[in-house]
């Protein structure tokens, strides 16, 4: 049986997709390379939507990158139901495609924090977060100077009633995000947006000090097993 | 004839002008140049120069880029270089190359951009980390990591508040964006610094030994390309009128001589680099730094066959009224230049295409000696490349010992009041400015982006992994280290030391991680070397790094000279910053900072005198500095990383922390607060105070677990480093028998509310 493929998604500015990349290797994916400006998603089983400044993140975070030829493939087949994680700048990307609800805006306190973050898992019902259990903690490092999730009144009400939101800060808040949300899911359950990395928390070597991303890897790789 | 673009009714001044027009008054002095300057360049020349010429004169022959006072010490680097095997590229090209072993190299470089971070705080440390960046680039190798070494006055100054929260930022926003992992530096503050912040960027890269590029364009008929960012009229002068001009009062004018940065446009631009790189298109290749297209056309031709012919007109700008004067001095930042084969052209530019990085033909290499410029069609510039480049001024400046240096050194701490009680002091010192936690800093940087970040600070070096870096290393094992190290105050007392303790201390922070040091990069940072009192403190320094170099084996394989950082007549301490780059052979056996479990023996390794001169203690309680700074002791140092790599390779130390500012004490609360692991220890002399701060060098703090320690103390013994068993890790409070006890909470109380107090 070959490896499952998960494309990782390469934009003019993105940065992490070296971590993404590994981080599916590790956990025995494959990691499939997808350029901004192919209108092809290479047959891949998931996508992965890196960090980084795609476009420099000018105008606003994401707001360029939702228009680039990738993206008139992978929106409809995001919608079709393909699992779809996007983190930082791919969160932002995700929200500005208008396949996740909200908008991420900057920081309350209007720095770039780098930090290892504590974070609750509060949904396990997606593709990349079922080998979490409900209200577990677990710390992954964030880097953002655009994190602080807003939404208006009725979106957030839908999100809660809806079970939409998967993760959020525990301990200190660190950018002002409406109710601690850190991650989210769309209906589907399919697309989840977070600002965390989970990519930077897979090795004891290197990175955070903590290897809880692993567990999105695994579940997406399971999912995709047994599909 | 119509008007063509740049000449706004202004006639332009072309050779032919100059050789008809030779009396024709020249803002030489304006431009920075000293009358027997501009007189060598009529030498040279036989005739006046064009403006464009005396534009190129002009910025190449600044300090800044000619280092015309301080070449005559920088030579001892040279001639006093050890003999090292590591040593692939040494001073003189856009950064020295050092051999880390299994067919890889790593390049590194420190550079200073004070002046126009006092400017332009954002942009002046944006753009200072992104000209680093490119002169890694430029050497052939993947930038790998950033790391700055930041001086400002007292934290709690005004104008500190203006500036620092600033260069934080900047570098913050370019070095995130770029996608440079920020793993260590240094931020320190003290009163000289006001009005002459030092913003020192470092950047290391990666590549393959056999793949070195040079600056140099050989090979008359290759083509000449500029390519990356248009050309606009930032930083014009800015070499010539910035970066070597004392401030005065109108700071505010020369705002429009910093550069402004653009890291998206850098990100594209290393990564269209690699990708020319591995496609091997490129013959020469030079960053555009200070100096612009004057520098980089300059370096290339006067290294390569002697001859360029370039087409000025061609240069893409972003700005179409610029004039050929400015385009020759704009210091635009995200921008290259590449020579390249007739053959291999459209490869190149067909990658720079997929990038989206405008790429430019604007000249020819020839073999006729000779730099020529045209502006449609009409010579503005015909001079031997290499005058401008290398046969610069070189100035023996006068130099003698300040006025009060023997009275200041007279003046030894012994005679400050010893403090009662030593919890009290050791929370001061804790919470004061220099060694609070400086996470307010540092969380602005990002320390983990592509993934092999193995330590960063607060780490005492930081680490990185090099199987993953890049396809093809994947089978080495090997990591590097990185530290930088400066103590102005230490050298204000006695610069020779002072630089020797700078090397030391560097030194010993890349050893306690378990690296071996291979070589230096180093940043000088001075006032005016026009002040004997400042040039003597200049050739003390050099003269004092370059002796220690040779002892411990690492040559200095290129940095950057700063002078001019004084307001008036009164200069900053005399600031050498040094980068040391080592190598650990096995980067899973790296060393972690501090105590990292519960039930390991706490060591001290080296000798501690008491030593107070331009200490912390000294500084912080008293305000004073006085005396002599610690005593140097460089083979002490040499047998101290000899144990701390053995150790680490043999897998006996479970953590460590270099002993240095603040001393024992200061270094025990660090090691707990790494992770909240308390220690119960007991002093072994009979001085606690001074047992606990004295600031003698070649010490350490390990950590080994109980059954490994009999081996490790036979390892100290074979070495004859000294070696005590403090006590035992563990428990939730910092413990020294008899003398204090504080919970962690507390530690971590005072050591990390002192920035946010002060900036937010």
């Amino acid at each position: 049986m070959s490896a499952a493929r998960v494309g990782v998604v390469t934009f003019p500015g993105t940065l992490d997709d070296q971590d993404a990349a590994r981080a599916v290797r590790h956990a025995g994916g494959e990691a499939v390379p997808l350029w901004h400006a192919d209108p092809d998603l290479k047959g891949v089983d998931a996508v992965f939507l890196p960090g980084g400044f795609s476009y420099g993140d000018y105008l606003r975070c994401g707001a360029i990158s939702r228009f680039a030829p990738l993206m008139e493939e992978l929106i409809p087949a995001a919608r079709a139901g393909l699992p779809v994680l996007g983190t930082c700048n791919g969160f932002q990307i995700l929200c500005e495609a208008h396949l996740l609800p909200g908008a991420l805006m900057r920081n309350a306190g209007l720095h770039y924090i780098c930090r290892d973050q504590r974070v609750r898992v509060e949904s396990t019902a997606t593709p990349w977060t079922s080998d979490f259990t409900e209200g577990q903690e677990i710390v992954l490092p964030i880097k953002h100077g655009e994190g602080r999730y807003v939404a208006d009144a009725a979106t957030l009400a839908a999100l809660e009633a809806g079970g939409q939101v998967v993760f959020r800060y525990a301990g200190s808040n660190p950018n002002g995000s409406m109710n601690d949300i850190a991650g989210i899911r769309n209906e589907a359950g399919n697309i989840v947006g977070l600002m965390p990395h989970p990519e930077h928390a897979v090795e004891d070597l290197t990175g955070a000090p903590s290897t809880d991303g692993r567990g999105f890897f695994s579940s997406i790789l399971k999912r995709l097993v047994n599909l | 004839m119509s008007e063509r673009p740049g000449e706004h009714g202004v006639t332009l001044d072309t050779v032919k002008r100059a050789e008809d027009t030779p009396d024709e008054r020249q803002p030489y002095a304006e431009l920075g140049m000293k009358a027997d300057e501009y007189e060598r360049v009529r030498q040279i020349l036989g005739r006046r120069p064009t403006s464009s010429e005396l534009a190129i004169y002009s910025v190449m022959w600044s300090e800044h880029c000619s280092y015309k006072s301080s070449k005559v010490h920088l030579r001892q680097f040279g001639a006093k270089a050890p003999a090292s095997d590591a040593l692939l590229v040494g001073m003189g090209e856009n950064a020295g190359v050092v051999d880390i072993g299994d067919g890889w190299a790593a390049t590194f470089k420190i550079e200073s951009h004070n002046h126009p971070s006092y400017v332009e705080p954002h942009q002046g440390a944006a753009t200072g980390v992104g000209g680093i960046v490119r002169d890694i680039m430029s050497m052939g190798a993947r930038p790998i990591a950033v790391m700055d070494a930041l001086r400002f006055g007292a934290a709690d100054a005004p104008d500190t508040r203006r500036v620092l929260p600033g260069v934080v930022e900047g570098i913050s926003h370019y070095g995130n964006c770029l996608g440079l992992p920020n793993i260590g530096g240094e931020v320190v503050f003290d009163p000289c610094y006001i009005g002459n912040p030092l913003v020192n960027a470092l950047c290391v890269g990666l590549l393959r030994k056999d793949q070195i590029k040079l600056a140099t364009a050989p090979g008359p008929g290759n083509k000449v390309v500029l390519f990356g960012a248009l050309t606009g009229p930032d930083g014009i002068g800015g070499a010539s009128v910035l970066a070597s001009a004392t401030f005065e009062d109108e700071s505010q004018a020369k705002r429009p001589s910093v550069q402004v940065g653009d890291p998206f446009m850098e990100k594209l631009l290393i990564e269209c680099c690699l990708e020319l790189y591995q496609a091997d298109v490129v013959v020469g290749i030079q960053d555009l730094g200070a100096a612009g297209v004057s520098c980089a056309t300059t370096e290339l031709a006067a290294k390569g066959t002697g001859g360029m012919d370039v087409r000025l007109d061609l240069v893409p700008l972003r700005d179409p009224s610029l004039r050929p004067e400015e385009i020759l001095m704009s210091e635009s930042q995200e921008r290259m230049m590449a020579v390249v084969t007739p053959d291999d052209i459209d490869a190149f530019m067909a990658i720079c295409a997929k990038w989206d990085i405008p790429a430019t033909v604007i000249g020819e290499v020839t073999d006729g000696g000779r730099l020529v410029m045209t502006w449609y069609g009409e010579t503005i510039v015909d001079i031997p490349p290499g005058t401008a480049a290398d046969e610069g001024p070189v100035y023996e400046r006068p130099f003698h010992e300040p006025a009060g240096q023997a009275a200041l050194n007279a003046d030894d701490p012994s005679r400050l009041p010893r403090p009662d009680d030593l919890r009290a002091t050791l929370l001061t010192l804790l919470g004061s400015p220099n060694l609070a936690s400086k996470e307010w800093v540092t969380s602005q940087y990002d320390r983990y982006v592509r993934g092999n970040t193995v330590l960063a600070q607060p780490a005492d070096a930081g680490v990185l992994r090099i199987s993953e870096v890049m396809p093809g290393a994947e089978e080495t094992t090997r990591g590097i280290a990185l530290a930088t190290d400066g103590n102005g105050r230490y050298a204000r007392l006695d610069p020779y030391a002072g630089a020797q303790l700078a090397l030391s201390e560097a030194y010993r922070n890349v050893a306690v991680t378990g690296a071996r040091p291979l070589a230096v990069t180093d940043c000088l940072n001075f006032g005016s070397p026009e002040d004997p009192e400042v040039m003597w403190q200049f050739a003390e320094a050099t003269r004092g790094l370059a002796d220690a170099c040779k002892i411990l084996g690492v040559p200095v394989t290129g940095g950057n000279v700063s002078f001019y950082n004084q307001t008036g007549t009164t200069a900053i301490h005399p600031t050498p910053v040094v980068g040391v780059l080592g190598v650990i052979d096995d980067v899973a056996r790296r060393v972690r900072n501090g105590f990292t479990g519960e039930g390991d023996r706490v060591v001290l390794l080296g000798e501690t005198l008491a030593e107070f001169g331009g200490s912390e203690w000294a500084h912080v309680v008293h305000g004073h500095l006085g005396g002599l700074p610690p005593q140097v002791d460089l083979e002490a140092e040499l047998a101290l990383a000899r144990v701390l790599t053995e150790a680490a390779a043999q897998g006996l130390l479970t953590g460590s922390h270099d002993l240095s500012d603040g001393g024992l004490a200061v270094a025990l609360a660090e090691a707990v607060l790494a992770r909240g692991v308390g220690c119960s220890v007991s002093l072994p002399g009979d001085d606690a105070f001074t047992d606990l701060f004295s600031e003698s060098p070649a010490r350490a703090l390990v950590t080994v677990r109980p059954e490994s320690f009999d081996a490790f103390a036979e390892l100290c013994a074979a070495h004859e480093v000294p070696c005590q068993r403090l006590g035992v890790t563990g428990g939730s409070s910092l413990a020294v028998e008899g003398v204090l006890d504080i919970p962690v909470a507390e530690l971590r109380e005072t050591h990390e509310a002192t920035l946010p107090g002060i900036f937010g």
